[in-house]
């Protein structure tokens, strides 16, 4: 079996998430490559070279690649990737907006989110908010797959020593131009990557009010969440929205504060290995997935836990 | 500008979906169904380029069993001028929705195709972008802003790490995000002026598309359930559990 892994990347960092990928490549079993497409990305090749397990790279390094705009990037997945039996990404908003555009080339049916392989055709992945896991079995003869990253293990990042070889043909956007971002700015870890997050939700009351969260998450080296009602209602950007339709989070530690627990923010937090609510409505559906609920008022308890750690 | 707008009927987000007790699929027996989230939010923002004077006609597309005409008489209420709706009980995909989307906007020639990001029964995410690579056209996935002018639309996109702008030329396919809009409510007499409204309906067949499943749903299971937990007294009680019980911080 061949198995491409496309690399997560800002062109200079190779992002964990593609770790994770490789171990889910490694539970597939076979021979792994990974293509780093991007722009100035020759430093992204070598670490993807230096992951245990992989036998190759494939850098693809252009303008067109830069931003990973999808109408550049899926045509080079497609090309690169018809060589191949199984192609991977991430579950990040770069694999999502890339590989079913990529997979339609390539007329598969793509599988979203796979939390494990249970064989070479079978997988599992949560449907309905992860109210239900699903066993699918493809009968295309290529499989091309989204990985949610919370569930698999991080390959080792060193120890490889993989060929790389540069992609020549270049796939670059007639019809699309990158116009701009701002990206969030913090010296906080990642969600995705941290080992503790806490999290604010409606009970907050306003962005101001977050900063008692980000003292606590400074004390424990925590990433800082929230809930799509704190979205919505401006307290912080969009990029700290966890749940069905966010951000998927498995940390040690998940501490929600101010959040009820509806369905659709479980479904992106439920699988942390403990988690402590403050909330101060003792019915709040958020008390039947904590190890550690606290009811009490957020304005007294959150200053009081930050003193005492 | 004419605009199409793709709606699923979907399992209602305030249901608890369960899997049935044989576990072959999902109980959804006198479930309450609804337009899902996202193409709801999708359907305003073309109601809204249509108020603005930039869209002049909108076109809502459903495919499924015949129930899924009650979604797109929503849509007709909403704003929408006629609906399509492909008529099959094939369990369908992505792919396959894709392919009968294509073959609809080949014959129906829109400037702007808006659906949602993702359905909230499946979590695909996948039928926008997949549809984009079968015409041809750009995509602007999980916008929460869209702005047109000559020609083109900037859409700001939610990833990641934080917001992305980019410039795609039309026709395009755009995609939507939680903070695209506020969706209104339909109106009573938009209700009933909706019934009126023309909808047309096809069959994939008519489309040239095949609805055959290339994944195949093994079975269902409820996820792995987390032991209850404890309330504790006070700070200093989930302080002590965590540095001496749990050992998490
Ligand atoms: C299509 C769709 C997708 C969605 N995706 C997501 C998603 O990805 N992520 C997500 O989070 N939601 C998502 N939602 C929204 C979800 O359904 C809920 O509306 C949302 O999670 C509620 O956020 P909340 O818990 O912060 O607010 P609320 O439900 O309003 O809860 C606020 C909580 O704060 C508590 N509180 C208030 N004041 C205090 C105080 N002083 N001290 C202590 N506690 C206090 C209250 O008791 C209450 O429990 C989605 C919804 C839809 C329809
Ligand atoms: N059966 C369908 N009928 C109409 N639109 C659909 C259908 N399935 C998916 N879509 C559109 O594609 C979007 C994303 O769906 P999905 O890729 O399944 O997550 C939805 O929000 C709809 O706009």
């Amino acid at each position: 079996m061949s198995i491409l892994v496309i690399a997560e990347h800002n062109n200079a960092q190779l992002n964990p998430a593609t770790l994770n990928v490789v171990d889910a490549a490694n539970k597939i079993g076979g021979d792994i490559t990974i293509l780093v497409a991007g722009e100035n990305c020759a430093e992204v090749a070598n670490q993807a070279a230096s992951v245990a397990g992989i036998s190759k790279v494939i850098v693809a390094d252009d303008a067109a690649y830069g931003h990973q705009l999808a109408e550049s990037v899926a045509p080079l997945v497609a090309e690169v990737g018809a060589a191949f039996d199984y192609i991977l990404a991430a579950a990040t908003t770069t694999g999502k907006n890339v590989l079913p555009r990529a997979s339609a080339l390539l007329d598969v049916q793509m599988i979203s989110d796979i939390i494990s392989v249970e064989s070479g055709d079978t997988f599992k992945r949560p449907i309905y908010a992860g109210n239900v896991i699903a066993t699918v079995k493809s009968i295309d003869a290529k499989k091309v797959m989204t990985v949610r990253t919370t569930a698999f293990d991080a390959a080792a990042a060193e120890g490889g020593s993989a060929s790389i070889e540069a992609h020549g043909n270049v796939h670059a956007a007639t019809n699309a131009e990158f116009a701009g971002e701002e990206l969030a700015k913090s010296d906080r870890p990642e969600l995705a990557a941290a080992s503790i997050v806490v999290s604010g939700g409606r009970g907050m009351q306003n962005g101001d009010n977050f900063e008692m969260l980000y003292k606590v998450a400074d004390k424990l080296g925590a990433a800082v969440g929230a809930s799509r009602a704190a979205v919505d209602a401006g307290f912080v950007p969009n990029d700290m929205q966890v749940g069905q339709t966010g951000k998927i989070v498995a940390p040690d530690l998940y501490i929600a504060v101010g959040i009820s627990g509806a369905i659709q923010h479980l479904a992106g937090m439920k699988d942390s290995k403990v988690i402590v609510a403050i909330n101060k409505d003792e019915e709040a559906p958020i008390f039947s997935v904590a190890d550690y609920g606290l009811v009490a008022d957020l304005f007294d308890a959150v200053p009081e836990f930050e003193s005492k750690i | 500008m004419k605009v199409l707008v793709a709606v699923k009927r979907v399992v209602d987000y305030n249901v608890k979906v369960r899997p049935k007790a044989d576990g072959t699929n999902v109980e959804l027996a006198n479930v309450k169904m609804s337009i899902n989230p996202f193409c709801e939010i999708a359907v305003e923002e073309a109601v809204r380029l249509k108020e603005k004077g930039t869209a002049t006609e909108i076109v809502a597309v459903s495919m499924g069993a015949k129930p899924c005409q009650e979604q797109l008489r929503t849509a007709l209420a909403l704003g929408a001028d006629r609906a399509i709706h492909v008529e099959t009980d094939a369990e369908l995909q992505p792919l396959t929705v894709a392919k009968m989307l294509k073959a609809i906007a080949d014959e129906e020639k829109p400037d702007l195709i808006i659906m949602g990001k993702q359905s909230i029964d499946g979590d695909n995410n996948q039928t926008g972008q997949m549809l984009a690579a079968l015409t041809g056209m750009p995509q602007g996935t999980f916008a929460s802003e869209v702005a047109i002018a000559d020609g083109s639309v900037s859409v700001t996109r939610e990833i990641d790490g934080g917001l992305q702008t980019v410039k795609l030329s039309l026709p395009a396919v755009v995609t939507t995000d939680l903070r695209l809009n506020e969706p209104r409510y339909a109106s009573l007499p938009n209700i009933m002026k909706a019934k009126r409204k023309p909808l047309d309906t096809k069959t994939p067949e008519d489309l040239g598309v095949n609805v055959e499943a290339r994944v195949q749903l093994v079975g269902v299971e409820p996820p792995a359930q987390r032991s209850a937990g404890i309330k504790v007294a006070d700070v200093d009680a989930l302080v002590e559990k965590l540095k001496n019980e749990a050992k998490v911080i």
